[in-house]
């Protein structure tokens, strides 16, 4: 919304700084998003009149025209305008002043040229010249009253102040609204404008009628008929509001009504009173499919939810949205019967947004309108078709009236007040602050007052919607500052959620970035690391409406947003990137069965999983920070696994997978005590190769779901043995495919082993085809006592038959 | 005898000591000169051929010759010593200004740090920090916190549908905002009830340096007997001054949202400027942060929570934003485009 101070001056005077202004609007809850000004032209523009017009010896396009700004002062300057005339007040620049190009629209300083011949000391403007519009066809002609010499600024500047009205206030979407505003901001009076006219014609009764049928979607209906409107173009005065406002001006009997919408805020609407048949309005539902023409051309099809205006022949209207291109007022329009009337928001919010025709009208509508205002708008209306169009109102009006009610008292008491805002105000400031905004507060001893709520105001209806106003009035700042006060609640533990910040601070811990991905992702992308399949059956949800095609699908897995992330950092990365997120996946609900603990009528939401997902690649550094020569490889991936596993008190165990989209023997399923946690490894090259990356790549993922059911409790102190410890390595030859994990573990069940650390793995010319050397330390140490030499000697030999049994192992050259 | 045995033995036996300059030749000296089968040992066994009062004076000497010896020795290893270590603190010497050796280092997102300093202020004021699904129904996202279908305000949250539908009536979208989790949160929990609702929103937006689609948020909502929008301020003007700064002030203005009333936005004042003007507040001194205001009573009385007797103030805000502020980032776009030149310098 926007409002003139102009125009705001019609109803109260600020007298206040337009910044001033501005601010105390905004603490009272309608924010002031900007300021413009008009007018900032300087003293050497002026108001001058056209003395004398004579043809250019030089051009015949061009004239001499000799302007009076005043006094005896006159200037004889070339100009090319075709409406030029004598006798017409205008814009005058005198030499020295600023004016805007017609053409390039660049500001300039005025300076005295010849033009073909004839010295020019001056100019006459255009719109475009003083930056008011785009306009240079002509020059600026003002009213035949603009004061002579006096500067332009005066008579044509104004401060329009850009508004952002909030969604209950449909009374801020006009002119007197933000005036009864001010004047409660200020305390100055209020002036309300006049709604009184003559009604020289004859009684409306009779001659036009209206019949509400959809009672549910139209409270009131008021209509009036004016007869014998002489089209033209409105005044200047009303057309200047209107383009401040951001209306452009039609004809006279279409601007009245924009202007009276922009005035009070009642949207209202002319229908050529004789294309009415029988002159008799129907306010009913649409019927199904039926068709209809909009004033915009448009073939609209209606439906039963929508509320038509409508005569014996069929809709004339959209009530609140748009009309009909039968009954539109044109140039040939002598009499006009006007509506007025209460529509239901939600149905106009519906309908126009049906079909894609919102408008100031609709917006209006939408917030609620109240019925009394309906007549007020009927009647001020009229006055001005009356007396800007040159039409005869018919005397009296239809309202039509079935959604009646009483008026709202609200009872408000003083407990409540301090209950909610914290300060006890006295009895005269409740009262004087809410009567400076229309309502009027009655005190009934010893605790309560009874409010009662102007019509302008239907999104005030309990008493903390008063108390706002009270509020709001005193001023926010006002409300003192407290510290909570009362028991602090038992505290609400997600333990997931708990498992997830402990997995970001556990991966950050061990060297990796942290990245945040949109959740969203593309068919495409999820088909190079999902398998089409999976995804046939599981399809990922889709939003209806997304930012782009870039963000179609909820993703069900992090893979392709940290492979796209990844690939994106290796294009300036040389060295090591490491990067995880922590986010949801989204699984579809209707697949899964379901989950005890949700409570009921939300089987339809999808299960959201947190996953915390990882990708390695490019190459470690060197002892000075530059890329090595050794490329980031799995078993980096997976010590960022180990220690978040290690974190959490449990021990992975890496069982080899095969997985769509990763390379095999080189990719492994995380367990944690035998169950899925996750999966680690080699990104597929080719796979790599579809997100653009052309190295070695490494991803894990863990579903925290998953691992949260496994993670132990706080692990408790083992304390350290006191007895020294015996350090032996162990080099055993094996079968080429034993996993030195299995290994490792009979070595520390073994007796008195207390490690067991894997320090080489040989394949090669020492050891026979087929087979491998692994070389363990292995460490015996006892809680009670030292080891003596005969009972290490004693449990490796039973060490050694475990594994020959177990493992085929032999120890490497015995 | 023994003077003029143990006077030559004194002197050769210091001359040895002082040319001993590594410990190799210290310990040869040892064994020579105070070993067991060395050579004080051997004039001491020479002894026996004297009188019983020689033998005592003698003994004495020899004894007196022992004790010297060995604080020499004593003297002299530890001068070496030191002086093996100078010289090793010498050649060891090493240029402190070259680079340390490359650790990997990890940081969280920018956007994660902000929102945990929001949530440890919150927390340390007796909030619970709790999360909901972002894939809502339309009813805890709308309709329970008073935006019913076609209800002006809508206008407020463009929407972003998801293509599954229950039953025909509730269809599912992208929450737009973290307040749903004050309907779910008052539905299984009684006051008194401090939360703090953090998690992904989503929006239909055109982006622009100051918009993203998605965004993340925190909501929050204490409800008790007694709770004024005196508390509201006071709380929100706590957690801005743990989060901005301890000399921070905040504003509030009247404002409008439908679970709300009275409703508030909340702006601190620059901590750039400090209330002065200055580019980042757009030179009006103050920075919006949140909207905020006292819980809807007849949202209070549906969650079965009697809005006579309990109060409570919700406030919602977004993180990026203030990440922005704290960190110095003029494009809310490039939190998400993870470039690691970005994100590692946090």
């Amino acid at each position: 919304m926007r409002v003139s101070l102009k125009w705001l001056r019609e109803y109260v005077d600020p007298r206040l700084a337009p910044e001033e202004l501005a601010h105390r609007l905004t603490m009272a809850g309608l924010a002031v998003d900007a300021i413009a000004r008009t007018g900032d032209w300087g003293a050497d523009i002026r108001v001058g009149e056209v003395v004398a017009v004579e043809p250019h010896p030089g051009a015949d396009w061009l004239r001499l025209a000799t302007v009076g700004v005043g006094g005896e002062e006159r200037h004889r300057v070339v100009c090319g305008a075709p409406n030029l005339a004598v006798g017409q007040r205008v814009a005058f620049a005198t030499v020295g002043a600023r004016v805007r190009d017609g053409h390039t629209g660049k500001q300039s300083v005025l300076k005295p040229a010849v033009i073909r011949g004839v010295e020019s000391a001056g100019m006459v403007l255009s719109e475009r010249e003083l930056g008011l519009s785009d306009e240079h066809e002509g020059i600026l002609v003002l009213p035949a009253d603009a004061p002579l010499g006096e500067p332009l600024a005066g008579v044509l500047g104004d401060v329009v102040f850009e508004l952002s009205v909030t969604a209950n206030r449909a009374d801020w979407l006009s002119v007197l609204g933000i005036a009864r505003e001010v004047a409660a901001l200020t305390g100055e009076a209020l002036r309300e404008p006049s709604l009184t006219y003559e009604a020289a014609g004859p009684a409306i009764k009779g001659r036009a009628s209206v019949e509400i049928q959809a009672k549910d979607l139209c409270r009131r209906y008021v209509a009036t008929v004016i007869t014998g409107i002489k089209h033209g173009p409105a005044p200047q005065w009303m057309q200047e509001r209107l383009i401040a406002l951001g209306q452009r001006p039609i004809s006279n009997v279409v601007d009245v009504t924009n202007y009276v919408m922009l005035e009070l805020g009642q949207p209202l609407h002319a229908f050529d009173y004789d294309r009415i048949a029988n002159h008799h309005i129907i306010v009913r539902r649409g019927e199904d499919e039926e068709a209809f023409q909009t004033l915009d051309g448009e073939a609209r099809t209606l439906t039963r939810d929508m509320l038509a205006i409508a005569d014996e022949a069929g809709p004339v209207a959209l009530a609140g949205v748009i009309g009909g291109l039968e009954s539109e007022v044109t140039a040939k329009t002598s009499n006009i019967l006007l509506e007025s009337a209460t529509f239901l928001g939600a149905s106009v919010r519906r309908t126009s947004m049906a079909l894609k025709a919102r408008s100031e009208a609709s917006l209006r509508f939408e917030k609620g309108l109240p019925p009394d205002l309906a007549m007020v708008a009927s009647q001020r209306a009229t006055k001005l078709l009356v007396e800007v169009c040159g039409g005869t109102a018919m005397a009296g009006c239809i309202d039509v009236y079935p959604g009646k009610q009483r008026e709202l008292r609200v009872e408000v008491t003083r407990e409540r007040i301090a209950r909610v805002i914290g300060i006890d105000p006295p009895a005269t400031k409740v009262r004087a602050v809410l009567g400076g905004l229309g309502f009027s507060a009655r005190w009934i001893p010893p605790d309560r007052y009874v409010v009662r709520v102007p019509y302008w105001r239907p999104d005030v209806r309990i008493a903390d919607d008063v108390i706002e106003e009270v509020a709001r009035s005193i001023g926010y700042d006002e409300v003192p500052t407290k510290a909570l006060e009362g028991a602090i609640p038992a505290p609400i533990v997600q333990p997931l959620r708990e498992l997830r910040e402990r997995a970001r601070d556990l991966l950050v811990e061990a060297g990796m970035q942290e990245v945040i991905t949109y959740s969203t992702t593309t068919m495409e992308a999820l088909a190079r690391v999902m398998p089409a399949e999976d995804l046939a059956i599981y399809p990922p949800y889709r939003i209806l409406n997304p930012i782009s095609a870039e963000h179609e699908y909820l993703r069900p897995t992090l893979r392709a947003s940290l492979l796209q992330t990844l690939a994106s950092n290796l294009r300036y990365q040389d060295g090591a990137v490491a990067i995880f997120e922590t986010a949801r996946v989204y699984e579809r609900a209707d697949l899964r069965a379901a989950v005890a603990g949700r409570p009921p009528g939300e089987e339809a939401l999808p299960l959201e999983r947190e996953q915390a997902t990882g990708a390695v690649s490019g190459r470690r550094l060197d002892r000075w920070g530059r890329p090595s020569e050794s490329p980031m490889d799995f078993f980096e991936a997976k010590a960022y696994v180990e220690s978040l596993l290690r974190g959490c008190n449990v021990a992975g165990e890496y069982v080899p997978l095969n997985e769509f989209g990763m390379v095999p023997g080189r990719t492994a399923e995380v367990r944690v005590d035998g169950v899925r946690v996750g999966v680690i490894g080699q990104v597929h090259p080719e796979v790599a190769a579809a997100f653009d990356i052309e190295q070695e790549a490494y991803i894990f993922e863990i579903t925290l779901d998953a691992l949260l059911l496994l993670v132990g409790g706080v692990r408790q102190l083992a304390p350290a043995s006191r007895f020294p410890a015996v350090e032996q390595d162990l080099a055993l030859v094996v079968a080429r495919d034993t996993p030195a994990a299995g290994v490792q573990r009979a070595i520390e069940a073994s007796p008195l082993v207390s490690e067991a650390r894997v320090f080489d793995v040989y394949t090669g010319d020492q050891v026979p085809a087929g087979k491998k050397s692994l070389a363990f330390a292995v460490r015996y140490q006892s809680a009670d006592h030292t080891l003596t030499d005969e009972e290490v000697a004693k449990a490796q030999r039973k060490l050694l038959e475990r594994l020959r049994r177990e493992f085929d192992a032999e120890l490497r050259g015995g | 005898m023994p003077n003029d045995t143990l006077l030559p033995l004194r002197s050769e036996a210091m001359r040895a000591l002082a040319a001993a300059g590594e410990s190799a030749a210290l310990d040869a000296w040892r064994i020579e000169y105070l070993g067991r089968k060395g050579r004080l040992t051997g004039v001491l066994r020479g002894l026996s051929e004297l009188s019983i009062d020689e033998r005592k004076a003698a003994g004495a000497a020899a004894n007196a010759l022992k004790l010297e010896l060995e604080s020499a020795f004593e003297e002299r290893s530890e001068a070496l010593r030191r002086a093996a270590l100078a010289a090793s603190i010498e050649t060891g010497q090493i240029d402190v200004t070259l680079p340390a050796r490359p650790h990997p280092r990890g940081a969280l997102h920018p956007v994660t740090q902000t929102l945990r300093r929001i949530l440890d202020a919150f927390r340390s004021l007796g909030f619970s920090v709790v999360e909901g699904p972002e894939v809502e129904l339309d009813y805890y996202n709308f309709e329970a916190l008073r935006i019913p279908a076609d209800h002006p305000a809508r206008d407020m949250w463009d929407t972003m549908w998801v293509d599954y539908d229950a039953d025909g009536r509730r269809p599912l979208l992208l929450r737009t905002h973290t307040s749903p989790g004050q309907i779910r949160i008052m539905e299984q929990h009684a006051p008194p009830i401090r939360v703090a609702v953090p998690g992904r929103a989503y929006r239909v937006e055109a982006t622009d340096t100051t918009h993203e689609w998605m965004m993340t948020q925190v909501e929050v909502l204490a409800v008790d007997e007694g709770i004024s929008l005196a508390h509201m301020k006071g709380t929100l003007l706590d957690v801005m001054r743990r989060v901005l700064g301890p000399e921070r002030r905040i504003r509030l203005n009247c404002s409008y949202f439908p679970f709300v009333e009275p409703g508030a936005e909340v702006a601190v004042d620059c901590f750039v400027c400090n209330g002065a003007g200055c580019a980042t507040c757009h030179h009006s001194g103050w920075i919006e942060m949140m909207g905020a205001g006292m819980v809807h009573p007849e949202i209070l009385d549906k969650m079965g929570i009697d809005s006579s007797r309990f109060t409570g103030f919700a406030a919602g805000m977004g993180v990026e934003r203030l990440a922005m502020q704290i960190y110095g980032v003029a494009d809310i776009r490039d939190f998400y485009q993870n470039d690691l030149r970005m994100l590692q310098q946090f």
